[in-house]
């Protein structure tokens, strides 16, 4: 985000056209997006296959809503990295507790 | 909240100590980071759900065949496959897509709330702010519409043989869902689909709540006093972040 000088009289800048058109690029492709995993659930054999799909739409969707739409990729790199690096640490919980599930399963069957 | 005259003329976004940490002003940083803590929080739901899911066995058959039963995992398109004043008829997952579209669009808004914000063009921050609530409001009404559904259940339910709240082996037909017993699956189904679906509900009404107050405050005026939109800024993250957690319910919860 760029900051503005606030400047003494207050003026209503014009629409940025370039910006608007690139906010309706993104919506389109995450309603897109969302429209093939809808689509796969029903043409695709339930599957690892089709988990992986799953997951990298999600993914895709994810990265281009906090990129775009929460404007990440044009703060300062400090920041951005202060928010992305943390979520590393998500991937070991995920991994972990999958596993787990997975040895509660082999007990309990 | 009120700010002066003085403030107005000074460059928005420096701190008490005269600097701008990460070129970003307080409120946004600190906003950011309590995103951070609430992503944490929501892994740990899904996490959770994806833990329990695998410690139970997987639904084998073909999924045309499939019948719910608490012996298995169900197959949440096989479940979520009802849609308001339709009845009887089988639309696997059409309504929860519908829900997608609705927060993705009025995320959509959002964003071009906060875009008008930055040229302060009062008219359309105001504009854009009505959609988005209205896009929130109709989320709400349609996950209230799911709940409803879900906690009611099909009219034949499902006949299980489970422990009921009175700690006797019963089997019964079963229908809807409570915390103890549902039809559709095993009892941890029902209760992850109440408290992942209902935190995030929750996290929506809060969210409805702050966007009324932003747009009445627009509408009056006060942030063109103040000099910025800031406050669209801040209340835009946590929206998009709302949008962000539903994009990874809808998969994991209702896809996979």
């Amino acid at each position: 985000m760029s900051m503005h000088e606030n400047k003494d009289t207050i003026g209503v800048l014009p629409p940025n056209k370039e910006k608007i058109k690139r906010i309706w690029r993104v919506a389109g492709i995450l309603l897109f997006l969302t429209l093939v995993e809808f689509v796969f659930a029903f043409t695709m054999g339930r599957g690892w296959l089709l988990y992986s799909i799953f997951v990298v739409l999600t993914l895709i969707k994810a990265s281009y809503i906090m990129l775009e739409f929460m404007h990440l990729k044009y703060e300062q790199k400090g920041l951005f990295w202060s928010i992305y690096l943390p979520l590393i640490f998500l991937v070991w919980l995920i991994v972990a507790l999958l596993k787990e599930g997975s040895e509660i399963f082999l007990m309990r069957w | 909240m009120s700010s002066t005259a003085i403030e107005v003329k000074t460059k928005r976004g420096i701190w008490g100590g005269g600097k701008e940490p990460l070129k970003a002003s307080y409120g946004k940083l600190m906003m950011w980071f309590f995103l951070l803590s609430d992503i944490f929080t929501f892994t740990a739901f899904l996490v959770t759900y994806g833990a329990i899911r695998f410690s139970y066995p997987a639904y084998s058959g073909e999924s045309a065949d499939f019948v719910s039963s608490n012996e298995y995992w169900p197959i949440p398109e096989m479940i979520f496959d009802a849609f308001p004043f339709i009845h009887g008829i089988h639309l696997p997952l059409v309504f929860v897509a519908l829900m997608t579209f609705i927060l993705i669009m009025s995320s959509v808004t959002m964003v071009l709330a906060v875009e008008a914000g930055e040229r302060r063009d009062r008219n359309d921050v105001v504009k854009w702010l009505l959609w988005t609530i209205l896009g929130g409001i109709t989320f709400l009404s349609c996950q209230a519409w799911e709940w409803t559904h879900f906690i009611h259940g099909t009219e034949d339910g499902t006949s299980l043989t489970y422990i009921n709240s009175l700690n006797q082996l019963v089997t019964e037909t079963v229908y809807g869902a409570n915390m103890y017993v549902n039809q559709y699956g095993p009892a941890s189904f029902a209760q992850l689909f109440f408290f992942i679906t209902g935190f995030h509900g929750f996290h929506v009404t809060i969210g409805v709540a702050l966007l009324f107050m932003a747009f009445y405050e627009a509408a009056v005026g006060v942030y063109e006093r103040r000099g910025h939109y800031e406050m669209v800024e801040k209340i835009g993250l946590y929206w998009h972040f709302v949008d962000l957690v539903w994009v990874f319910v809808f998969t994991f919860f209702y896809l996979i």
